[in-house]
């Protein structure tokens, strides 16, 4: 294999611990040009961008590694971390020079991951962090000391203004050389084992590096699932490893915590000698007072509660002007089309299928921008960790944990926003959990649907004489959904992803000051990543959906033709005689005849026109795939009460929930814009089977609205799913027992009703 | 030998060893290696998980996890 003999970087990785201000300092170092994309077949983001600057190395790619704690990987993102710098991620090549960000005022354990890496053999530049904090803690940090002892090139910075970057970019103008073997040593017992079991390794697999070879034995020796990839790469040294377990567990030799046992014995002499203490480190810190008030026993929760009812006001309220807005701005564009392209099936893709798709997209980004800033806040200010540390144990009893709360609360506003915040879930099954169940909180798209049946079908008293029946039906839709989620929760906890259970252990990172720059740049690439990713689906499901209300085209009807070119007759004639008793010829009374005639013989012309108009929509829906799937799915759908309307309702309600109120609009050919809802709500009412029975009973309505508070009737959430997830495999599970549950309680609700004579 | 789930808000202690012979990787890894001096901060409202200070950064594990960490008081001076 050719050596490579470029000395100036090509490739540079930032590895660290969470929480260090990696981030930060790839935003320094490559300024604006950075992109964002997957690594292959994870969820985990590969951030990466240019070196900015002038210098030799200027124009390398800087990868940002996801924050890792230790190369024996917990977590996806430690998963990605790790492969990367052991070159092991496909497509992607080791990188040349590795900078270890670590936290000045937190050496001891950021120096265990360094320790790690330095086993490896990379090239590695250590960015001392934080020298700030570390002076106001009274912490003094001898950077040269350090490089000596770690035997390469350590840089203080101060990444939030910059300090030390010119020094930073200079250590990285060449690569430099290889570090020598750190100094931490093993006990004797393990030791002996690890440098036999290096040997073998070396026999099975000749192109590892020796010292290589030693860092993957060890970390076969004492981790599962690093061992596991060996037993078909090399047969005899997975072997080997099992029967060197087996042996030194019967020695009683505690092997596994040999390898921290040694770093940290090292290091802790270590970090003595190069740091110098000049307060008493016992001192309370600002970060511990502020702490003693936000996690207080009392104070602690009522705060929490404060900035959620913050959060839901923002996203709930202050996202709605903006939704309105972009809702307007797509009926506009639509209308400008329809001005400029002449009539027929392109025109209706491209505004009912193409816009009305774009704007299903676009709208839900007010409230993902304002949710997004709101976390990415907590998450800059470390208040995240902390509301995990005071929820935890409430949501450890549904089978969840203290991270699941925020994306869960976010879901009452959208459930788009609340399955992407599940990404500060550092554990997997808690994540997948949280995703699955998300979609059970009553989101804003329900709230129409909500609204219209309920002020339709339930009875406007009120109970005790304050309680309005309208308004706890409404309550009782949220917590109906809530509580189902979380025995949803539970149920997943403990019959699907069992056994693997879920450990705790999370750092409570010192407050810092939020970076709003920051905050803002997140903000908007996590907006970016729904636009783009999720957009694609929503367009092309809002395009299949217009087509299946579109096609086949219904025949023009004659009596509609009739009626239209009566009202067409009745306002000529009507302007006729106007013009006989003015004395006017045809022509002028349109503009010299009197005002008031003419309009009132317009708008009668108008409204037979409309009418016509919507009772043609009517038709079309009714003759359209949809429609037609409607009434063939009737069968299934009757036990729950549900006509053939209804279902086909439903069944359009797929592209966003509150489509099922413009579709019954169509449906009863009460046309959209005539004070829809409460014309809606009368044509609901009246509506008969052919036996004269009504179509809606307040039992019918009941059992619809169960089916919305279970349903899972959003394409945009199961693209997001998709997503997050990186399969179809846990949207189709989550859409299919969200089904169940609409089917199943409709059902009961339903049936049970008409059993107690309620029907 | 009281573990770690044993010590009340303020109490410190040197960690001595686990109950169990496999404790969780990540809690060594993350520093509670014996001989570590650990002070019990606060536990949270509800009881559950505790905060700890160990190597000048502060961790939050569940009470369940502390109840495998055995542990020595150490007395306030």
């Amino acid at each position: 294999m050719p050596v490579s003999v470029t000395t100036v970087p090509q490739r540079i990785a930032l590895a660290g611990n969470p929480n260090v201000g990696k981030t930060t300092l790839f935003n320094l170092l490559t300024g604006l040009r950075q992109k964002v994309a997957n690594y292959p077949g994870v969820t985990v983001e590969r951030k990466s961008g240019r070196l900015a600057g002038d210098g030799p190395a200027t124009g390398a790619e800087v990868v940002d590694l996801p924050g890792t704690y230790s190369l024996n990987p917990k977590s996806l993102d430690e998963r990605v971390a790790y492969d990367v710098l052991v070159g092991r991620m496909p497509g992607e090549p080791v990188p040349d020079v590795v900078v270890c960000v670590v936290d000045a005022t937190n050496l001891e354990r950021n120096l265990y991951l360094v320790t790690q890496i330095l086993d490896l053999g990379l090239p590695v530049v250590v960015a001392l962090n934080m020298m700030d904090a570390a002076e106001a803690a009274g912490l003094e940090v001898d950077a040269d000391g350090l490089a000596d002892r770690l035997g390469v090139p350590v840089v203080p910075i101060v990444a939030r203004d910059g300090r030390g970057l010119e020094a930073l970019r200079q250590a990285l103008a060449e690569v430099p050389a290889p570090p020598d073997r750190p100094g931490w040593t093993l006990m004797p017992a393990v030791a002996e084992v690890v440098d036999r079991l290096a040997a073998q390794l070396t026999d099975e697999v000749p192109d590892l590096p020796p010292r290589r070879a030693r860092f993957e034995a060890l970390g076969a020796l004492t981790s599962d699932p690093l061992l596991a990839p060996w037993k078909e790469r090399a047969p005899g040294f997975h072997a080997a490893v099992l029967q060197a377990r087996a042996a030194l567990e019967e020695r009683k030799v505690p092997y596994r915590q040999a390898e921290m046992m040694g770093r940290y014995g090292w290091l802790g002499p270590l970090v003595q000698s190069v740091v110098t203490r000049h307060k008493d480190p016992s001192e309370a810190t600002l970060s511990d007072r502020i702490d003693a008030v936000l996690t207080h026993k009392v104070a602690g929760p009522i705060l929490f509660g404060g900035v959620l009812l913050l959060i839901f006001q923002a996203v709930f309220s202050w996202a709605t002007p903006a939704m309105d807005a972009i809702e307007a701005g797509v009926v506009l564009l639509g209308q400008g089309v329809r001005a400029v392209m002449p009539d027929g099936w392109l025109e209706d893709l491209l505004v009912e299928g193409a816009i009305t798709g774009v704007g299903n997209v676009l709208v839900f980004l007010p409230q993902i921008l304002l949710l997004f800033f709101f976390l990415g806040l907590m998450e800059d200010t470390g208040y995240m960790a902390r509301t995990a540390f005071i929820m935890d144990r409430l949501m450890r009893r549904m089978g969840l944990s203290g991270a699941s709360v925020v994306p869960l609360l976010s879901s009452y506003a959208c459930a788009i926003p609340g399955i992407m915040a599940a990404r500060t879930l550092a554990n997997e099954r808690d994540r997948l959990i949280t995703i699955m169940v998300a979609p059970l909180m009553s989101c804003s798209a329900r709230l129409p649907v909500y609204t219209l049946f309920i002020a339709a079908f339930i009875p406007s008293g009120a109970l005790f004489g304050v309680l309005g029946y309208q308004g706890l039906a409404m309550v009782a839709l949220y917590v109906l959904g809530t509580v189902m989620a979380f025995v949803a929760a539970w149920v997943l906890k403990t019959f699907v992803f069992k056994g693997d259970a879920s450990m705790f252990v999370m750092e409570l990172p010192p407050y810092r000051l939020p970076r709003l720059r920051q905050v803002f740049w997140r903000m908007i690439d996590r907006a970016k990543a729904f636009v783009v990713r999720a957009g694609k689906i929503i367009f092309g499901l809002s395009i299949v959906l217009w087509f299946m209300a579109s096609f086949p085209q219904a025949d023009p009807d004659p009596l509609l033709e009739a009626r239209r070119e009566q009202a067409e007759a009745t306002f000529t004639a009507r302007l006729d005689s106007i013009a006989a008793a003015e004395g006017l010829s045809a022509a002028e009374v349109i503009t010299r005849g009197p005002m008031e005639a003419v309009q009132a013989a317009d708008a009668e012309r108008q409204a037979v026109l409309d009418a016509v108009a919507a009772e043609e929509a009517g038709r079309q829906i009714r003759q359209s795939l949809i429609g037609r799937i409607g009434r063939a799915i009737e069968p299934v759908m009757r036990p729950l009460g549900f006509d053939w309307k209804i279902s086909a309702g439903i069944l359009s309600a797929f592209a966003a929930r509150e489509v099922i109120v413009s579709t019954l609009a169509t449906l009863y050919s009460v046309g959209e814009d005539d004070g829809e809802p409460v014309m809606l709500r009368e044509a609901l009412k009246a509506d008969r089977y052919p036996d004269g029975r009504p179509v809606y009973t307040p039992l019918v309505a009941v059992s619809l609205l169960v089916f919305f508070v279970f349903a899972l009737q959003c394409m945009s959430t199961l693209a997001i799913a998709r997503r997050e997830t990186n399969t179809w495999k846990w949207p189709a599970v989550m859409w299919l027992y969200m089904f169940a549950l609409a089917y199943g309680f409709s059902l009961l609700v339903y049936q049970g009703g008409q059993a107690l004579g309620w029907g | 030998m009281p573990t770690l789930r044993d010590l009340d808000p303020g109490d410190r202690g040197t960690v001595t060893g686990y109950v169990a012979d496999d404790p969780p990787g990540r809690l060594l890894e993350m520093g509670l290696l014996p001989g570590t001096l650990v002070e019990v901060v606060r536990r949270a409202p509800l009881g559950d998980p505790i905060d700890l200070k160990i190597r000048g950064f502060h961790l939050s594990i569940r009470k369940h996890e502390a109840a495998a960490i055995l542990v020595e008081r150490v007395p306030a001076s």
